[in-house]
């Protein structure tokens, strides 16, 4: 009897088992009502997002998520257009971006698509958007070439190439460096664009690189290329990482006694850091399109939002998100209509648009044309560099 | 700058050495790898923050909850994943490793759950103990390490071949119908191994967490593959092997970025292991004929 039980039993369990992971699996969620019809004097937009929402890098598909989802409450409520975000996860991976993004390419009443979060996955995915003939932004994609890649790509990241030098320039200036070294991830996009960034502007000002070290996603120990480089006694070390991997590197750096400052790049920028590595994360040196502690009402009324909504400071990653809708918005608004081809028009005139990253354009490639703002962690806070 | 790049070489060849010591146990007794292992190490060193960080108790709880609670993890795996599969006729061997691998993503997957996505700082005042020696820092945490690796070396040795118990865990792993026909109780000692090789998992998770302030969900992942490495390149079930394989991975790994471009490390320390095993395919210490030999 035990046995005839049993069976049945577990053959339901294994059944239960399979339709809960093939529920998780692909989680596609959709917010809102509505479809993509202009009703009165409002505008219905459907727009697909593409994030990284499971694996390795969730923290930042989390982020822009509720970056979009706090922007769309408040655009929503405005009342001028009315917005509605069908989120699919990438997990990270260039065959997932390219997957969930030709299902939402597929849905012609999807107008735009942002994201995805990786540089590498917008590799694969800007070409299909291009094809398609659909608009896409990248709110987190800062490696170079990106919105070179067509016409409807487009991104509001502030490229790595434009963040790094300045913020190099200005450490150089103020602790007169001669020496530096850098550390890299060499199994990332992102990274890797930011190292040839740092190299480039390294080699152009003059100075000395005394060694090139590279670390992998994910590595707990960076001892042994820290030993090194404290060896070549560095003025300064240029480190392209992820937050993640950036403060545990910069936590056993100061451990060893190697304290020259830090130049990051823009996913070295979060307050994170100070959150893992502490007192460690001194002497961080950023160039940030985001400053979260800016005296701007603007600023300051996102930061109580996200954090009442969401119960975290925001970082950049969530910042870029909110502002992107709003150029979505703004975009729509000026189309007059949810269509591809003239939201890819009025995405283009896009000008000094104020948002709380500052005034925004797009120049004639789809790309970021502000003006960052170089930080500096003392004390355990991020403050304007000067 | 020669000798810190040795120290910290030992310090993480002894973290690899406490990894496979679990690896090559299980291995030794059941023929199973075990693929979770690395979660339940990630487990363990999640213990250690919640413990220390997160509720300020001292060090000496966090390693016995770290102890405890992968304990149950490993009873668990093997209740839920190995014994079903066990004895069962036409069940494949590899289905236990199939299974593992599953264990292994379920953890991976409740840690993002429960602690979150990113990286958890592991702050206690133990792990900032250091010695100044002229320009060479030395933390008391990597000389802990290197003997606790040593003495569970030591003692794991001592209880297989002395002890009873140990006794009754190598019958196992000769014949498990055999011993149990002799009286050993096979279904405890399965258990017992499985236990004791999950703990030091957590052991070993907790020095991690304190060594390099840096614990998260993936950290499971890359360990695991390494101390499957080193077993392999050890002699699989050999203890002084995973020792001695644990030490010559992580020596040549902290070398190699010292002296040679850090781009190639995990590259020549693998191919470090090839050439090894080219040369002794039994692994270091391995015995020709058993594979379970000791």
């Amino acid at each position: 009897m035990r046995k005839l039980f049993k069976k049945p039993f577990l053959s339901i369990s294994i059944l239960m088992l399979v339709l809960l992971s093939a529920c998780s699996g692909k989680s596609s969620e959709t917010t809102g009502e509505g479809t993509s019809s202009k009703e009165g004097d409002v505008i219905n937009a459907k727009i697909g997002v593409i994030s990284y929402i499971t694996g390795p890098g969730a923290a930042y598909g989390e982020a822009i998520t509720n970056g979009f989802k706090l922007a769309q409450k408040e655009i929503n409520d405005k009342g001028e257009v009315n917005i509605n975000l069908v989120i699919e996860d990438s997990a990270g991976k260039q065959e997932e971006a390219l997957s969930a993004a030709q299902k939402l390419m597929s849905d012609d009443s999807i107008v735009a698509l942002l994201g995805p979060t990786l540089s590498t996955e917008m590799n694969v995915v800007g070409p299909e958007a291009e094809l398609n003939g659909i608009p896409i932004m990248g709110t987190s994609t800062t490696a170079e070439g990106i919105p070179q890649i067509g016409e409807y790509v487009f991104r509001n990241s502030l490229p790595e190439a434009l963040a790094i030098p300045t913020s190099i320039k200005k450490a150089v200036e103020k602790n007169s460096v001669k020496k530096v070294a850098i550390l890299y991830g060499n199994d990332d996009v992102f990274t890797k664009s930011g190292f040839d960034t740092m190299k480039k502007v390294a080699e152009d000002m003059g100075l000395e690189i005394v060694t090139i070290e590279t670390f992998q996603k994910g590595q707990s120990d960076y001892n042994a290329q820290l030993t090194k480089i404290k060896g070549l006694e560095p003025d300064l070390i240029l480190c392209s990482a992820l937050y993640n991997e950036g403060a545990v590197i910069m936590d056993q750096a100061r451990k060893m006694g190697v304290d020259v400052p830090f130049v990051g790049g823009n996913g070295f920028n979060s307050p994170q850091v100070i959150e893992i590595a502490g007192k460690a994360a001194d002497g961080l040196i950023v160039a940030t399109p985001w400053f979260g502690d800016k005296e701007n009402p603007k600023v300051q009324a996102f930061n109580e939002k996200y954090e009442a909504e969401y119960k975290m400071k925001p970082d950049q990653f969530a910042a870029q998100a909110y502002d992107a809708l709003y150029i979505m918005a703004e975009a729509l608004k000026n189309a007059g209509e949810a269509d591809r081809d003239k939201l890819k028009e009025a995405l283009l005139e896009i000008k000094d648009l104020e948002g709380i990253l500052g005034k925004f354009s797009f120049d004639k490639d789809g790309d970021v044309v502000m003006d960052p703002t170089v930080l500096i962690i003392k004390d355990g806070k991020f403050k304007v560099f000067e | 700058m020669l000798l810190e790049q040795l120290i910290n070489g030992i310090t993480l060849g002894s973290i690899y050495a406490i990894v496979a010591l679990g690896f090559t146990l299980v291995f030794g007794v059941l023929g199973i790898i075990n693929m979770a292992h690395g979660e339940i190490f990630m487990f363990g060193a999640f213990i250690g923050v919640i413990i220390t960080s997160t509720l300020g108790l001292p060090l000496w709880i966090a390693f016995l909850a770290a102890i405890i609670v992968t304990g149950i993890l490993g009873y668990m795996l093997e209740r839920v994943a190995l014994r079903p599969l066990r004895g069962k006729q036409g069940v494949s061997h590899l289905a236990p490793l199939i299974s593992t691998i599953g264990a292994s993503i379920l953890l991976e997957n409740l840690s993002h759950h429960l602690f979150g996505a990113g990286n958890h700082p592991f702050r206690n005042a133990f792990a900032e103990i250091s010695f100044q020696i002229g320009s060479i820092t030395i933390y008391l945490v990597q000389i802990l390490i290197f003997v606790i690796s040593v003495i569970l070396m030591i003692v794991l040795s001592y209880w297989l071949l002395k002890t009873k118990a140990g006794k009754a865990l190598r019958a196992t792993a000769e014949n498990i119908e055999t011993a149990s026909i002799l009286g050993v109780n096979t279904k405890r000692i399965i258990i017992l191994t499985v236990v004791i090789a999950s703990a030091m998992g957590g052991i070993a998770g907790i020095l991690v967490g304190m060594a390099f302030n840096s614990v998260n969900p993936q950290m499971g992942l890359s360990m695991g593959l390494k101390g499957l490495a080193i077993i392999i390149l050890g002699g699989m079930g050999n203890v002084r092997g995973a020792m001695a394989g644990g030490l010559i991975l992580g020596l040549s790994e902290t070398l190699i970025v010292a002296y040679g471009d850090s781009g190639y490390r995990d590259a020549v320390a693998f191919i470090t292991i090839i050439v090894i095993l080219l040369l002794r395919p039994q692994g270091l210490f391995g015995q020709k004929t058993t594979a379970a030999g000791r």
